[in-house]
């Protein structure tokens, strides 16, 4: 079934390629609202789904990339393992191919690693209808360039995406959240200072003067930790719920219309001075702010300080000719065309999804 | 043909008229100080390899630069009289990635060597890329924190040669490789342009470009500053040593603790004959009738690690080790190691030379993979010591030879080549950690088909589009794979499966 889907896909890739059409893979295009442009004829990747290797003592599963996100993580529930970066989903029928391709990462990142870390290997069909398998199934292999990571997070700009084999770790023996009453600069420290020590955080989210923490680990681990750490705690109903509202963005702050702008921060960036409700994560690497600022003027504050700006839901109002992403510095720029360039020569993928050049 | 590939073969930019040499040394002395800039044959000779003392080259020049604009200076200088540039960190790296270029001029890092700062609360440190591995741990150390990657060279190897090859150590099962603890770097590239890749803050803009940087070694650009992720210290670390009397079973007990939900902070194996050679080493008190030694590393808070010991006790028992001992205190957990880590100073012991392989295989192949080497051994006459990151699969066979015998270095190369062709083929690896260098370049051409290896080239290019860095390493060319005749295996699917192998 493979080879077939395969040809298929290269039929249409090469075609697009002969005329100068551009192509725009997708899955359940749960994450189609974060893009500079949806430009592009849809291809729908879910022409093939389903596990094609999991093997919970080696530690990876291998996917098509149409293969629904939940399906998976069902799967290595049923086995005590999990996808430790927590990627969010943003819809029901979200795919393993669109999580790679955004390469999001949830709560448990600041403990556990990003998408990206725990990618092992991708299969690519190239813009010249080359199928390609870079990577593999074991944790370590540093033959040839990284490909498959830098495939996590390119938006559908540098291929089809067909199969992808990610790294799985074992769940958590036991978790527990406390809550601690504490203002924004307060929760930063507190943060850092856990951050710095054999703490067994696993998730931080302040919001409204309530610092939300979660703990993983071995129980005794946990009430070992407790005691340092304070606050009351959640029951675990509740604190399923807060974290999978922080994953999903389906809690309140979310909801409504206004801009939502996700900045990624160097760890000791202090409290900023800006208008609009905030949510922090990530022990203040990753902050959310609902607000209808100036992009411009938004970006050089968070430049300033080393940081960058995402806007992740633009609203309806919003100009996205201010740029969705974070522009790039015109070296790095260079070297991204050039990729581009690599990979899909005829520019049939996604153009403009990511940057307006690419 | 030698199975190992000539380092000469590397030259894919052609002759330099005589002229150039001069030209080129006055030009870089323009750009150096005086002591940064080695000409002279004698001096050159210390540069003639690196950590593969199978090959050796002579460059044209060695540049020493002290500072990023003089790192600058010296790449646009051979950018713009075509000449190649070879990178190099302390030269301890395995796999030939540093071997000079006949025509080329080799850029040392090694005076890059300071240490910008280290932020406990960050818990980040910016060094330059001269640093050693271990110095970013002992400045980390006064703050309760480490760098995590702790390759088995790390009092010797620099932070620069860890990103070009993607280092790992014991303690990577559990802490990840040098791409899970780099968090950015600056970058000069062949035409002598800074780029930022990566960053302080989590997941930069655009392209991962830092994935492909780390572990490309040296052949996308100069890395002038890194940042690293530091990691806090475990209270407390302990390690379970577990003797058994069959390699099967020991292979057995690391799928079971990793089946059962355990990552261990290190979990290492290696066979009788290294147990021995070890033990009159540093005499760390191995079980030397075992077939083979489990060592598996616990950290964490008290309670975590005895928790864990505990679990993994009752796991070593059921796989029927025949002795299990706990370090009861740090000099016991450091002794337990020792012998691990003394590994390629013993083979240096017993035997005049060794060569240190790197594939990785899916665990499960592990007792397929010995047995099938315990055979080559046999087959080409040479002695074979069998130490292992056994928890990822990370094989480090130690091939015993004499460089004085040309007859045992040919079939120590040959050896080496049917243990990587045979890790490809069960489904992993060339190399797990060490890089293709030179050394692997030939088997690259059985690990990837033509069209994987010419988007190498082609990412390679991106960065270099005048083919200057490092070239002839890490990605063999189409018409190299040609000439071989080497069968692509793909995906542990042999051509001609009913062909007997070895």
């Amino acid at each position: 079934m493979t080879h077939s889907l395969h040809a298929v896909l290269r039929e249409q890739v090469l075609e697009a390629a002969a005329h100068g059409r551009a192509l725009r893979p997708h899955g359940s295009g749960s994450k189609d609202f974060l893009a500079q442009s949806l430009g592009g004829v849809p291809l729908d990747m879910r022409g093939a789904q389903g596990v094609i290797a999991y093997e919970p003592s080696e530690l990876y599963i291998t996917a098509h990339a149409g293969t629904r996100l939940s399906a998976i993580e069902r799967l290595l529930a049923e086995h005590g393992q999990m996808l430790a970066f927590e990627a969010p989903h943003f819809g029901p029928y979200a795919t393993l191919g669109g999580a790679l391709a955004s390469g999001l990462s949830g709560p448990r990142r600041i403990s556990a690693g990003s998408l990206r870390d725990f990618v092992l290997g991708v299969t690519l069909m190239d813009g010249q209808g080359r199928v390609l398998r870079f990577g593999g199934q074991v944790m370590k292999n540093v033959a040839g360039f990284d490909v498959s990571r830098l495939i996590a997070g390119s938006f559908g700009t540098l291929g089809l995406v067909l199969e992808v084999t990610l790294k799985v770790l074992p769940r958590p023996q036991a978790e527990q959240t406390r809550v601690l009453v504490l203002d924004e600069a307060q929760a930063l420290t507190r943060m850092r200072e856990w951050g710095a020590q054999p703490l067994p955080v696993s998730a931080t989210a302040w919001l409204d003067g309530r610092l939300a923490v979660r703990l993983s680990g071995a129980q005794t681990a946990l009430d070992a930790a407790v005691r340092n750490i304070g606050g009351d705690p959640l029951n675990a109903t509740e604190a399923a719920a807060l974290w999978q509202s922080m994953r999903e963005q389906t809690h309140g702050f979310f909801a409504g219309d206004t801009p939502l702008w996700r900045l990624s921060l160097p760890p000791m960036t202090p409290v900023l001075p800006l208008d609009g409700p905030r949510l922090v994560e990530w022990n203040g690497m990753q902050r959310w702010l609902r607000s209808d600022v100036d992009a411009d003027a938004l970006r050089h504050a968070v430049k300033a300080v080393g940081g960058y700006a995402t806007l992740f839901r633009g609203g309806s109002t919003v100009d996205r000719a201010l740029g969705v992403f974070e522009p790039l510095a015109p070296e790095v720029m260079a070297v991204h065309r050039r990729l581009k360039q690599a990979f899909d020569p005829s520019g049939v993928f996604s153009p403009g999804r990511l940057y307006a050049e690419l | 043909m030698s199975a190992l590939p000539q380092a000469h073969e590397a030259a894919a930019v052609p002759p330099l008229g005589s002229t150039v040499r001069p030209a080129l040394i006055a030009e870089l002395a323009r750009v150096l100080p005086e002591d940064c800039l080695i000409t002279d044959l004698g001096r050159l000779r210390a540069y003639e390899c690196d950590g593969l003392m199978l090959m050796r080259e002579m460059p044209l020049a060695v540049a020493l630069p002290t500072t990023e604009a003089q790192v600058m200076a010296v790449l646009r200088t051979c950018h713009r009289l075509g000449v190649p540039v070879v990178p190099r960190g302390a030269g301890t790296g395995l796999s030939g990635g540093a071997t000079p270029h006949k025509q080329g001029v080799v850029l040392s890092t090694a005076r890059l060597n300071r240490i910008v700062s280290v932020d406990r609360l960050a818990q980040q440190a910016v060094v330059q890329p001269g640093v050693r591995n271990l110095a970013v741990s002992e400045a980390a150390a006064p703050y309760g924190l480490y760098y995590a990657p702790d390759p088995s060279s790390q009092i010797a190897c620099s932070i620069g040669g860890n990103v070009a090859e993607n280092s790992g150590g014991v303690h990577c099962l559990k802490y990840g490789l040098t791409v899970h603890n780099v968090l950015r770097v600056r970058m000069v590239t062949m035409a002598g342009e800074v780029m930022e890749i990566g960053s302080a803050a989590p997941d930069s803009p655009g392209y991962d470009l830092l994935a492909v940087t780390i572990g490309s070694e040296g052949l996308l650009g100069v890395v002038t500053e890194v940042t690293v992720k530091l990691v806090p210290k475990p209270r407390v670390a302990r390690c379970v040593l577990a003797a058994f009397d069959d390699i099967r079973r020991a292979g057995q007990a690391v799928a079971d603790i990793i089946a059962a939900g355990i990552i261990p902070a290190g979990l290492e194996m290696m066979d009788q004959a290294t147990a021995a050679a070890v033990e009159q080493f540093v005499h760390a008190g191995y079980p030397l009738d075992a077939a083979a030694i489990l060592l598996c590393e616990s950290d964490g808070t008290e309670e975590e690690v005895q928790d864990e010991i505990a679990r993994v006790r009752v796991l070593l028992d059921t796989a029927g080790a025949t002795e299990i001992r706990i370090s009861s205190d740090e000099a016991e957990r450091l002794r337990f190691w020792a012998g691990r880590k003394a590994a390629f100073p013993a083979a240096g012991r017993i035997s005049p030379d060794y060569y240190c392989m790197d594939g990785t295989i899916p665990r499960k192949r592990l007792a397929e993979m010995l047995e099938a080497m315990e055979v080559m051994a046999k087959k080409y006459g040479l002695g074979l010591l069998n130490v292992f990151h056994a928890g990822d699969g990370n094989l480090h066979p130690l091939i015993l030879f004499d460089s004085n015998d040309p007859d045992s270095v040919h079939r120590a190369e040959a050896f080496g080549v049917e243990i990587l062709e045979l890790s490809v083929a069960l489904g992993g690896t060339i190399t797990g950690e060490h890089g293709v260098g030179l050394e692997k370049i030939n088997q690259m051409c059985s690990q990837f088909a033509s069209d994987e290896l010419d988007m190498f080239h082609r990412v390679k290019a991106a960065f270099d589009p005048a083919g200057l860095m490092n070239p002839g390493k890490a990605v063999p060319t189409l018409h190299r794979c040609a000439e071989m005749g080497r069968m692509h295996v793909h995906h542990g699917e042999l051509p001609h499966p009913e062909l007997p192998r070895f």
